[in-house]
């Protein structure tokens, strides 16, 4: 009875530890491996049959972005204009950069492509997939002979 | 140095470092805003990329001439999905620039959209660059 008693807690305890470690580790090392493969950078969410592609493409309007999605590749394509200021002008500070862009992106599973649905916010652009029904699991049932 | 070079803007970065000393109240990462600045005759233009933060979220202060820019972002987090791929991290954004020439504080004149800052910042009457005439007699 005692031991009924103690133990689980001891359990939750020490999962609880690892749970902590977890985050540590995961926080201290995560900054090295954030280098983007390319412009725009890009972020992927992913359950079973649903992904969301996110970008960063601050000062970009949906106009400015193309998105083509074959079967099981996502291309991005655009162009990153600069901002033109009036008069004679002077630069003194120059670390956004500007031009067109690519990026293919290859995805987990194949797409439905008449689901794709694209927005821009803030700089942030989201594309929601989802999974096409014929590149779903599928159970099979085993029939006795 | 001529007299063009006197004029420029000084910038100082503020390293992440310095922020993380202080403590802040939010947690999570703090990034530099890359930033462009422009010199026009009459003004000082500064463009910042705040990717994920919207024209509410932001503050802008100048005290003496110290102009702070924060910018405070949606972490876009995606409900009942989890990350599988990352490139960028999302944060807040925070940076502070040393102003050397005069600023006329009262028309400073700042727009976000699309995750881009666009803070105009015109020169004080004195600090224009004024031709004299010079007369001949």
């Amino acid at each position: 009875m005692y031991r009924r008693m103690r133990m689980p807690t001891l359990w939750r305890e020490m999962d609880q530890l690892q749970r902590e470690m977890n985050r540590l580790m995961e926080s201290s090392l995560r900054p090295g491996s954030f280098s983007p493969a390319g412009f725009p950078a890009v972020n992927i969410w992913a359950s079973e049959d649903r992904q969301v592609v996110t970008a960063e493409l601050p000062g970009l309007k949906a106009s400015d972005i193309d998105i083509n999605i074959t079967a099981d590749q996502l291309v991005l394509t655009g162009t990153r204009t600069k901002e033109e200021i009036k008069g004679e002008t002077q630069l003194h500070r120059n670390e956004r950069s500007f031009g067109k862009f690519t990026r293919s992106i290859q995805l987990p599973f194949m797409v439905d492509t008449n689901q794709v649905e694209a927005t821009i916010k803030d700089g942030i652009l989201e594309i929601s997939l989802v999974r096409a029904e014929s590149d779903k699991p599928r159970k099979i049932s085993v029939k006795t002979a | 140095m001529t007299k063009k070079e006197q004029k420029e803007i000084q910038v100082t970065d503020q390293e992440m470092a310095k922020v993380e000393d202080q403590e802040r109240t939010r947690e999570r990462r703090v990034f530099i805003p890359k930033t462009d600045i422009y010199e026009t005759e009459k003004a000082i233009v500064l463009i910042a990329d705040l990717p994920g933060v919207d024209p509410g979220s932001v503050d802008i202060t100048l005290e003496k001439n110290i102009l702070t820019i924060d910018g405070y972002a949606n972490l876009g987090e995606q409900p009942g999905l989890s990350i599988n791929y990352s490139e960028y991290m999302p944060g807040d954004f925070h940076r502070e620039f040393r102003l050397t020439e005069e600023i006329n504080r009262d028309k400073i004149e700042a727009s976000v959209s699309n995750g881009i800052l666009n803070l105009t910042l015109p020169k004080a009457e004195e600090a224009q660059v004024k031709k004299i005439p010079i007369k001949t007699g």
